[in-house]
């Protein structure tokens, strides 16, 4: 299988890279190529695919369309195994170790050394442990339990466990994401270190100063397909966002024309011990109030505190001018403040209950007569708010977790609407569903907002911010970082303040 | 129709029938009326019993110490009796009941208020419960002779042909069927079991709701109390001993999904009168002891297997063929 360039080619290609799931694409055609001894940094908003990527490359994921190739050869990573087999190992977000067991057992779990009768050869275990840990700079005790270590060295020791394989390609999805300013300079070292090493290394970063600081080259993907590909050198900070955000705005948002009313919420000086700090802001009636931000950047900490799942450690929240103490969701509700949470499975619906009974859920004493369940007027109320939200579904009586991703969004949005809220957050109201459904959602809202209901919509797609918001707020490791006016409102504002890259010239 | 036709309560009443027919081609006259009566008094503490712990398993937990209890608030009402024969069986089965509330809630505020896992909270409670028989009782019997007649006579007193344990149990069960269908805490055991995480955001407080399904649970657990011993005519330390099992195998045979969140009155009373049916027709059938065991252990197993939930909630994302 000579092909003349075994060896001046990248060690890792990827060619047409597809991979649909129900109703997205989620990539399309994509190309990437790593080359040995480099860092290629690839960049993209959030849902841009990087994640589905990683999943390929790693074997979870297998594409529908296109090939992967290892130094010229086609090959396929039909599982996690075979892709480390390969030589690619990857150091994820939220690394996934077990507090229990020791460092090296840590490293070497599920491909322990072993010794005779197959049994685990400890001693070698312990050594290759403590070479692999030099070899990354780690000053770690192979035999210390796990649970003993911080967030760091537990870091580390992810990062010795992906090394503890015969690694060529090492994939890093955010790796600083955790780390202190200190522990992000010893991981550029290690880096470095493996780049010395002859590894090809994918770094997926979504602050810039980072990637101009250690990356070779780039590859920026924007909605399932990549865009741009090219050596750092060639390319400026301005540049990249440009390419990272400049979509077209193809979504098409309903039209408003938004007139906000009187103050209705007035939030100051709040703060949560660990999430969020100094946050302050007002929203009035009828207005769409958009809150951007990386993941992470304490949006959705913020709203459960707001809806009473958390408690603030401090500061006040004003309804309708009134100091409003809320230490329960039953307060909230009860209070006029609803929130629709990003996770439908896990906070939203109530899979294996009738969509009837989830709409009427917080509403039970609407449809209660004398502290008796009037099951007509719960159909009643259940049909009027699923068929204002058009929502598809062959019964009331069917069960909430036959019904697709958007159609069980329409039961959570339905089930709020009816308790008839003066203020309803909703975190990322669009996220996984069909573009039919998010545009029906898009409308709602607009709707919603018209009728003089206040929305707070935390959302990571900048299309859906442009296109609904009255007005940003940015938010950035827990704090506010920009409020915005919608009217001249750019992407790369929000990149830039979300990033906390400032723009030098300006 | 056609939806009750292809549930799980359908399919457990066929079951219960076809259970009835053939014992009757062994042992003929089971199936007559009077003798169907008879299984259903017989079976009524268990329904009841199978209930309470039904509230409980919906909120995903379990309460063990059901038999315990009962056997605890049996012994305390056969003591008053026996030392003061004048009070009304009224007021014992008030004690009865306020005791056995009080030990649901004591179960309750652990799972609630500390957070205790409720098998290893009700697994204490189980043999704290029952070491508290001996220290009241001292280790001794209180037997039938020590009883009142009035005691003893209240629940096999008839009323329009049914003894007044049976129109006990009827009226729990009606009860149950309000308190699951047509309230808003019905609903929120339901909620709490089948997300919890989704019930806290929509304003459930779960830990209240599984506290509430401890109280119903044991109150109901009082009430056996006096009817068991009272039945049977003798307290001692080891009344309904291993009992709590019989009660969660008669959920789980009523399709009450130990996970949590799935399940119908109509499935635990039929889940109840199916191992109760079994206890019953196996002795007069002639089949011993052994088998019996045998046979109620298998019930249970093909029960949980037909009852296996198809989570609708999990979406899996399908591999594309290879």
């Amino acid at each position: 299988m000579e092909d003349g360039r075994t060896i001046a080619g990248p060690v890792l290609r990827l060619e047409g890279i597809t991979k649909r799931f129900p109703g997205v694409t989620a990539l399309s055609g994509v190309e990437l190529e790593l080359h040995e001894g480099q860092v290629t940094a690839l960049i993209g908003e959030n849902g841009a695919g990087k994640s589905t990527l990683v999943k390929i490359l790693t074997g979870i994921y297998q594409p529908d369309e296109g090939h992967i190739e290892v130094d010229g050869t086609t090959t396929r990573f039909p599982t996690a195994t075979a892709a480390q087999e390969a030589g690619v190992t990857a150091i994820h977000q939220e690394t996934v170790l077990f507090d229990e067991l020791t460092v090296a057992e840590n490293i070497f779990l599920g491909h322990a050394p072993r010794g005779r009768f197959g049994l685990m050869d400890w001693s070698r275990m312990r050594a290759e442990a403590r070479e692999i840990l030099t070899r990354i700079g780690a000053k770690l005790d192979p035999m210390a339990p796990l649970r003993d270590l911080g967030i760091a060295s537990k870091h580390l020791v992810a990062i010795a466990r992906a090394l503890s394989v015969d690694a060529r390609v090492v994939v890093m999805d955010e790796p600083t994401a955790s780390l202190s300013q200190a522990e992000i300079e010893e991981l550029y070292e290690l880096v470095e270190r493996l780049k010395s090493e002859g590894k090809a290394i994918l770094f997926i970063s979504h602050k810039f100063d980072e990637i101009f600081r250690i990356a070779d080259r780039y590859t920026v993907f924007r909605d399932g397909e990549m865009v741009d590909a090219g050596m750092m050198e060639d390319v400026t900070e301005d540049a990249l966002v440009t390419k990272m955000v400049g979509r077209s705005m193809d979504a098409i948002f309903p039209a408003r024309t938004s007139s906000p009313g009187e103050e209705i919420l007035r939030v100051a000086g709040y703060s949560h011990p660990t999430e969020f700090a100094d946050i302050g802001f007002g929203l009035r009636r009828g207005e769409i109030l958009g809150f951007y931000g990386l993941v992470g950047a304490g949006r959705s900490e913020l709203m459960q505190a707001l809806f009473g799942v958390t408690t603030p450690s401090k500061g006040a929240v004003k309804i309708d001018g009134k100091v409003a103490v809320i230490r329960s969701p039953a307060e909230a509700i009860s209070r006029g403040i609803v929130y629709v949470p990003e996770d439908r499975g896990k906070q939203g619906a109530i899979t294996a209950m009738p969509i009837f009974q989830n709409v009427t859920l917080p509403s039970l004493t609407q449809t209660s007569r004398n502290g008796f369940v009037q099951m007509a007027d719960e159909f009643a109320l259940a049909r009027r708010y699923t068929e204002r939200l058009d929502l598809r579904a062959a019964s009331l009586d069917q069960a909430v977790g036959n019904l697709s991703g958007g159609n069980q969004q329409k039961v959570v949005i339905a089930k709020w609407l009816a308790t008839r809220p003066k203020v309803i957050i909703l975190d990322e109201p669009t996220k996984g569903i069909d573009v039919g459904s998010k545009a029906a959602v898009h409308e709602f809202m607009a709707e919603l907002a018209a009728e003089g209901l206040s929305v707070i919509m935390v959302s990571s797609e900048i299309p859906e911010i442009l296109g609904m918001s009255d007005r940003v707020i940015v938010m950035r490791d827990g704090r506010i970082a920009a409020e915005l006016d919608r009217d001249g409102l750019t992407p790369e504002q929000l990149v830039r303040a979300a990033a906390g890259y400032e723009e030098t010239a300006a | 129709m056609k939806q009750f036709i292809t549930s799980r309560e359908a399919i457990l009443l066929a079951a219960l029938v076809a259970l009835i027919l053939l014992v009757e081609t062994r042992f003929s006259g089971f199936a007559a009326p009077g003798n169907l009566a008879s299984v259903f008094n017989d079976t009524s503490i268990l329904i009841m019993l199978a209930l309470g712990q039904t509230l409980v398993i919906l909120t995903r937990c379990i309460d063990l110490s059901q038999a315990s209890n009962l056997a605890l608030t049996g012994m305390v009402t056969a003591m008053i009796n026996a030392a003061m024969p004048g009070v009304p069986v009224v007021a014992l089965i008030s004690i009865a009941v306020a005791l056995g509330l009080l030990m649901g809630a004591f179960n309750g505020l652990l799972v609630w208020k500390l957070d205790i896992p409720p098998i290893v909270v009700t697994l204490g409670t189980l043999t704290i419960y029952r070491g508290i028989i001996f220290v009241v009782s001292g280790g001794a019997w209180v037997n039938s002779h020590e009883m009142s007649a009035a005691y003893k006579a209240f629940p096999r007193a008839e009323f329009l042909t049914l003894p007044v344990l049976s129109w006990i149990a009827l009226a729990v069960i009606a009860g149950f069927a309000i308190l699951v269908n047509r309230t808003a805490l019905g609903r929120a055991f339901f909620a709490v079991g089948g997300n919890p995480s989704a019930a806290v955001y929509t304003g459930i407080d779960v830990g209240r709701t599984r506290f509430m399904a401890f109280v119903i649970a044991g109150g109901l657990a009082g009430l056996c109390g006096y009817l068991w011993v009272s039945r049977y005519a003798v307290a001692y330390t080891d009344v309904a001993g291993g009992f709590e099992l019989d009660i969660v195998a008669a959920c789980v045979i009523g399709g009450i999904s130990i996970a949590g969140g799935l399940g119908s009155v109509t499935g635990a009373v039929l889940g109840a009168l199916f191992l109760g049916t079994i206890k019953n027709a196996l002795p007069v059938a002639g089949i011993s002891p052994f088998w019996q065991m045998a046979i109620s252990g298998a019930a249970i197993i093909i029960a949980v297997a037909f009852n296996r939930r198809k989570d609708p909630g999990r979406v899996i994302l399908k591999e594309p063929a290879q």
